[in-house]
Order: structure tokens, then C-alpha cells, then sequence
């Protein structure tokens, strides 16, 4: 409401300068004295992400990029996952034959996607400290619904996609900061019985990572 | 006029409300059993940083940067999440975000909501204000859920139903939700959820949410989750409303680099938590193609007007004080009659209602500082909770009248400050005491203080002042 809008703003000015002639306050400053990148290197990374991914309960496996149709395959076949979701751009020789793949230009229902037995994507960042991949919605990723829906999700990490920590992943992301991201550690998990945690609540219940070596 | 939503119920008394909860055995075993599990986890991987004290620095001087500069980020918020094709409200208090979310689900024709679990619209009881306009709130957070079936409040800011254990919720299950048999099983009453609101995912239109961060320079909202109803709220309906209090505000994207590590580390004890969505307005083709950002003050600009209170709201609702505080472990957060309990909500609450309705809370505490040590941001819980009890006492002496200034307290603390104020009337009152506690003094000890004073020696001894005080002997020393 727009006369809220001027009350707090007025309640905001009063509270930090109080009355008209009070004596200015110094300006906070922010030193940034953590670590913003690591001088890890890329095997290091890859074998930290690996395992940390593994530590939340998903499937991960590390590939090498010849191996990729086979892999997806193999880990499709294993999950008897025959109707799969699929971003529009997602590379042809990914999807094994013996696979019915529903590409989503947008198309699909929510009730589609839900019928699915699976999705497989790609990312946009991995981060080996805390396990995590990154999705943008970019290339190979398609929408938010699309990689939320269907009970498995089969995600494709490039090795030259991990970075080491947090702040490096920020700054990677820091020009489309106004796309949707999705942070994804591990599967859906809810630890609100007992604190003892949970794998497996609305989000897709198994994570399958493969990771592409360089 | 103060906000009183935040309050579960009007003038909690702790102290009246402690004891039963300490005499609820069942209770104290849940509570402790969950402290104490999440504890070891958030020590575990708070350990492994070798940063952490830099970023808990950081956290807090990007927050105290914030409000210090509030107005101005809180207007570049609104112009970058309306250049996103998102809409910005206002809300003074509760009854306006009240109005202003009611508002707009009637606008959409809803009549039922489903919402990601929120602090900021628990405080403001949104989900009753909707009902009296004929609307039901799905809560889609386990624990909330849980809450919501069982008629109860929330007892922790993370886990509201922390004080249930799996038998209990097993028999509300199938109590409330028509299931005829399920095992106690953590996994399998997941998927009772799972099933219960998935067909509510797929089909009502409008979501409720609040918010973790709001990045100013970019309109980009965070939400900070684990069971992926967030993302279910935050992607599938057609209408999005985020209730975020001002306070949640970082100036840059660059800012999340710091608080994406304190607070699951801090919060579940873990490296990440499993999902964290950021959106920034309306992205065509993806997502809700509505979005409405409601901004919250309900009493935080009272806070931002207390030097020392101020810090109160660099807090992100972690509950790692909860978890390390030996007085919330062992009642439970009830005893505290607020949506926020705990040691945070033991400053937070008396701040935003008025003291004058919270006088007991600055008191629920033994100020022994481990909420200070874990908090991410560094609050200075005991500071803040030693001048809230300064607040109440003097706050009681303004609207007391005579009474209050001839109660013994106020009379003995009157007499104290005439004794220290000189240094001939403290050394007199010194002797006076090193005579008159002869007969009390058993091996250098006082056990028994007679009338009011008993209240002190009832539970501990008091040493005797000595024969010669340190004033006496330097004086002697080089006689």
C-alpha cells in the first residue's frame, strides 16, 4: 500500500538518524577476509566432489565422455526408466533406443511430466566442497518443472564444470543473475522427524550423477 | 501501535510456563534426543571450514551494512524486482500484509493456497486471516504440516514439530489423514506427505512463500529448503507471493557467497541443504507468471530504532542458538509463548511487541553466551538480552507508579546505588557488614539470610566478607 510505503520508509529515516540534527553515524564497513577461490587442483576437485555428492545418498558414477550413451543407458536400464523427460536442445546420441523421450518445448503438462519415470539434463555448475550442482535452466537443462517432477533425475556434470567453493560458483553465476537457478544436494531429503534425516520427500527421491572426466 | 501477531499468547509468562513443560518427561527425552543429534552435526561441519569466523565477521558486518543504508536498499529492491516484472507491496503491520495477500488470492478466484513454510507469515497469521475470508492455507512443509494437523504451534523456528516423535506422528497420520495403517518409519510417513500433497502441487494456483535473502541490486529472492515443496510452490503455480520482512535484505549478488555457506552449515548441519531457489521477477515460459513480493515491517523498524537491539535483525532463523541453549533444550519452545523461541526469540519477541508484553522472556535464559558463540552472524545474544532486562526494570518503574517505587527491589537498589555512589559510605557499609555478619558466618561461609534476603541463600552460600578488605590492607601495607 503506497501510504505504508512512505510510513516505513519515514520509520526506517527516524530509527538509523534519529531527529533532524543528530549526529551522523559511521557507515558500517565489509571486509571480506574469507576465502573467495581455492587453489585446489581439477583432480583434487573432481575426486572431493564425487565423494561429498555420494555423501547425500546419490548415485554417482565418473565417466569418460566416449562412455556417456553407454553410461546413460546402463543407468536407465537399471532404473527400468522407459519414459523420460528431456530439455528440447538435449544431445540425440544421449538417449539410448530402446527409450521414449518426451522433449519439452513447454508443451508438456505437469500431469505429463508427473507420468514420467524419469528426467535426464545437464548442468551449469558443480561445487566439490559441498556437493553441489548448479542448474541455470540454460542449455541442456530446460525449465524448472521439468527437472522437479518426475521421481528420478539423471544429470549429466562436466569435470571442467566443478569449481571448488562457494563464492567461486557466486561469481560464475554473477552475469545472468536474473535467471532461475535451482541448487540441487543430493535428493529431496527432510530431517523434521527426530532430526534424523530423510532421503526421498517431493523432489525427485533418487539422484543419479555422472560425471564426465576431462 | 505495537504488532501482538508474533505472540502465541498475550503476556507468555516462561517462568509459569517452564515447570510444566520440565514435568512432561516424553518432551524432555524428544527434545534432547534432537538437540543433541543436530548439535554434533552442525560442530561437525562447521569444523571443516577453515574460514569460518571470517564469514561469520562478514555475515554480520553485510548486515549491519544493510541497515544501516535499509531505505536505500529497500527502494533499489522495488525497482529491480519491478523492472523483472514482479510487483512490490508494502505492509506497515500485519493487518495490512493480511489484506494485501488476501487480496490478491481473491483477485485470482483461489480458494485454497499452498505455502512453503515461513517464519514471517506464521508471525503474522496469515493462515487465519485467510480462513476468515473463506480460504484454506496448505502447509507443505513436513513439520508444518504436522503442526497444521494436530492443531498445534510451532515449537522450533526449523523443525516446528521437533517436539513430536514418529509414534505420535504416526498416530496423527492416520488419525487426520485417512491412512489405515503405515508403519512409524521416518521414510514411510515421507511418502505419506508425498502423496497427500502431490495432487495439490499439480493443481492449486496460488503460492505463498517467504524469503531468506532478498539480493537489492538485482531482485533476485532465495528460498532455502530441503523436501523440494519449495520448488514445487516456488515453479508450478500461476500466482507467487513472497512475504519478506525488511530485514532480509543483502545489498549485491555477491553477498549470497557468504550467507549460501553460514546458514545450512549452521541450520541442518549440513555442507548445503538439498534445494535453494533464486528468482528474480517473472522469467516468461518458466515458473509463475505472477509474482508479488509483500515487504514487512510489523515491528522491525522499532528494533532498527535500538542501538544495542538493533543487531537482532542481522539474525537468518538457523536455530543454532535453539539447539546450543541448555534453557531451550530442556523446555521446548512453548514455554516461550512466541512464534520465535529460544535465545533469539527471547530478544526478538519483546521487540517487536513491547516489553511491557514480553517482560519474562530477557529472563529465560542463564546467560551463559553458547548462542553468542554458534550464531552466524554474530549476535550478541547476552548483551542484548542483559538490556532487554534493563528495558522490562525500567519500563515497570515508568508505569508502576508509587508502588512500584516502594517495592523492596526498587528500594534496595536505590539504598546499593547511595552506598557505591561514595567512597566513605561503601567503606562504612564494609564495616558495618564485617560486625553485623558475625553471628550468620559458619567456616567462612553464610548459609541463612533472614527475610527477603533468604531468597538469595536458599539456593547457594555466600561467602562472608572478609576481616580486612583490600582497601584496609593497602592502606596498612606500607604503614
Amino acid at each position: 500500500m503506497r501510504e505504508d510505503r512512505d510510513i516505513m520508509l519515514k520509520r526506517i529515516r527516524t530509527a538509523l538518524h534519529g531527529p533532524p540534527g543528530a549526529p551522523a553515524q559511521v557507515a558500517p564497513s565489509i571486509a571480506r577476509a574469507y576465502q573467495v577461490s581455492t587453489p585446489t587442483p581439477a583432480a583434487v576437485l573432481l575426486h572431493q566432489f564425487v565423494e561429498r555428492v555420494a555423501e547425500y545418498k546419490a548415485e554417482v558414477q565418473t565417466i569418460a565422455e566416449n562412455a556417456l550413451p553407454t553410461a546413460i543407458a546402463a543407468a536407465l536400464a537399471a532404473r527400468k526408466a522407459l519414459r523420460l523427460a528431456v530439455p528440447a536442445d538435449l544431445p540425440n546420441d544421449w538417449l539410448p533406443p530402446a527409450v521414449t523421450a518426451l522433449r519439452d518445448q513447454g508443451q508438456l503438462t505437469y500431469q505429463d511430466l508427473d507420468g514420467c519415470d524419469g528426467v535426464l539434463t545437464g548442468c551449469a555448475l558443480g561445487i566439490a566442497q559441498t556437493g553441489t550442482i548448479i542448474l541455470d535452466h540454460g542449455p541442456r537443462q530446460g525449465r524448472r518443472a521439468l527437472s522437479l517432477l518426475p521421481d528420478y533425475h539423471l544429470c549429466v556434470v562436466w569435470q571442467s564444470q566443478i569449481v571448488g567453493i562457494v563464492p567461486e560458483a557466486i561469481a560464475q553465476l554473477a552475469t545472468a543473475t536474473t535467471r532461475p537457478l535451482t541448487f540441487i544436494s543430493g535428493p529431496s531429503a527432510t530431517s523434521d522427524i527426530e532430526l534424523n534425516r530423510v532421503e526421498g520427500v517431493h523432489g525427485p527421491r533418487t539422484l543419479h550423477v555422472l560425471v564426465v572426466t576431462a | 501501535m505495537k504488532p501482538q501477531s508474533v505472540l502465541i499468547e498475550l503476556q507468555p509468562k516462561f517462568e509459569r510456563n517452564a515447570p510444566a513443560a520440565l514435568a512432561n518427561t516424553q518432551l524432555r527425552r524428544n527434545m534432547g534426543k534432537a538437540t543433541q543429534t543436530i548439535r554434533a552435526k552442525r560442530a561437525a561441519v562447521v569444523d571443516e571450514m577453515p574460514d569460518w569466523e571470517q564469514l561469520r565477521t562478514a555475515g554480520r558486518q553485510i548486515k549491519e551494512h544493510t541497515l544501516y543504508h535499509l531505505d536505500t536498499y529497500l527502494l533499489q529492491l522495488e525497482a529491480a524486482v519491478q523492472r523483472a516484472g514482479g510487483h512490490v507491496h508494502w505492509a506497515a503491520d500485519a493487518a495490512a500484509a493480511n489484506a494485501i495477500v488476501t487480496g490478491l488470492v481473491q483477485a485470482h478466484g483461489a480458494r485454497e493456497v499452498i505455502k512453503v513454510k515461513s517464519l514471517t507469515t506464521d508471525e503474522i497469521k496469515l493462515n487465519a486471516a485467510l480462513a476468515e475470508a473463506g480460504i484454506s492455507a496448505i502447509e507443505t512443509d513436513l513439520a508444518e504440516l504436522i503442526i497444521q494437523l494436530a492443531g498445534e504451534h510451532s515449537s522450533h523456528i526449523l523443525v516446528p514439530a521437533i517436539h513430536k516423535n514418529r509414534a505420535e506422528i504416526r498416530e496423527l497420520f492416520m488419525r487426520t489423514l485417512g491412512i489405515a495403517e503405515i508403519s512409524d518409519e521416518p521414510t514411510a510417513l515421507a511418502a505419506a506427505a508425498r502423496s497427500y500433497l502431490r495432487a495439490k502441487f499439480l493443481s492449486v494456483p496460488v503460492a505463498i512463500s517467504g524469503g531468506n535473502f532478498a539480493v537489492a541490486a538485482t531482485g533476485a529472492i532465495c528460498v532455502v529448503e530441503s523436501e523440494g515443496n519449495g520448488r514445487m510452490c516456488l515453479t508450478l503455480p500461476e500466482v507467487l507471493i513472497s512475504v519478506v520482512g525488511i530485514e532480509k535484505l543483502v545489498p549485491t549478488w555477491q553477498d549470497l557467497e557468504v550467507f549460501l555457506q553460514l546458514l545450512p552449515r549452521s541450520s541442518t548441519g549440513e555442507r548445503m541443504n538439498p534445494y535453494t531457489s533464486i528468482w528474480t521477477g517473472v522469467t516468461p515460459g518458466d515458473g509463475p507468471q505472477a509474482f508479488h513480493l509483500v515487504l514487512l515491517d510489523n515491528g522491525r523498524t522499532n528494533v532498527l530504532a535500538d542501538e544495542i537491539g538493533r543487531q537482532t535483525l542481522h539474525c537468518i532463523r538457523c536455530s543454532a542458538c535453539l539447539n546450543i541453549c541448555p534453557v531451550y533444550e530442556r523446555t521446548g519452545g512453548h514455554a516461550y509463548g512466541s512464534v520465535y523461541p529460544g535465545p533469539i526469540g527471547a530478544i526478538l519477541t519483546p521487540q517487536l511487541v513491547g516489553v511491557e508484553h514480553a517482560r519474562s522472556l530477557p529472563y529465560a535464559s542463564s546467560l551463559c553466551g553458547a548462542c553468542y558463540d554458534v550464531c552466524p552472524v554474530q549476535i550478541n545474544i547476552p548483551e542484548v538480552l542483559i538490556h532487554m532486562r534493563g528495558e522490562v526494570v525500567r519500563q515497570h518503574q515508568d508505569t508502576g507508579g508509587l508502588a512500584a517505587a516502594l517495592e523492596p527491589e526498587a528500594l534496595a537498589m536505590q539504598l546499593l546505588s547511595q552506598v557505591f555512589g561514595s567512597q566513605a559510605t561503601y567503606e562504612m557499609a564494609q564495616r558495618l557488614a564485617q560486625l553485623g555478619q558475625g553471628p550468620l558466618v559458619r567456616d567462612g561461609t553464610i548459609s541463612w539470610l533472614p527475610g527477603l534476603l533468604g531468597g538469595w541463600t536458599a539456593m547457594r552460600d555466600l561467602s562472608a566478607v572478609p576481616q580486612q578488605t583490600f582497601r584496609q590492607w593497602w592502606r596498612e601495607r606500607d604503614a
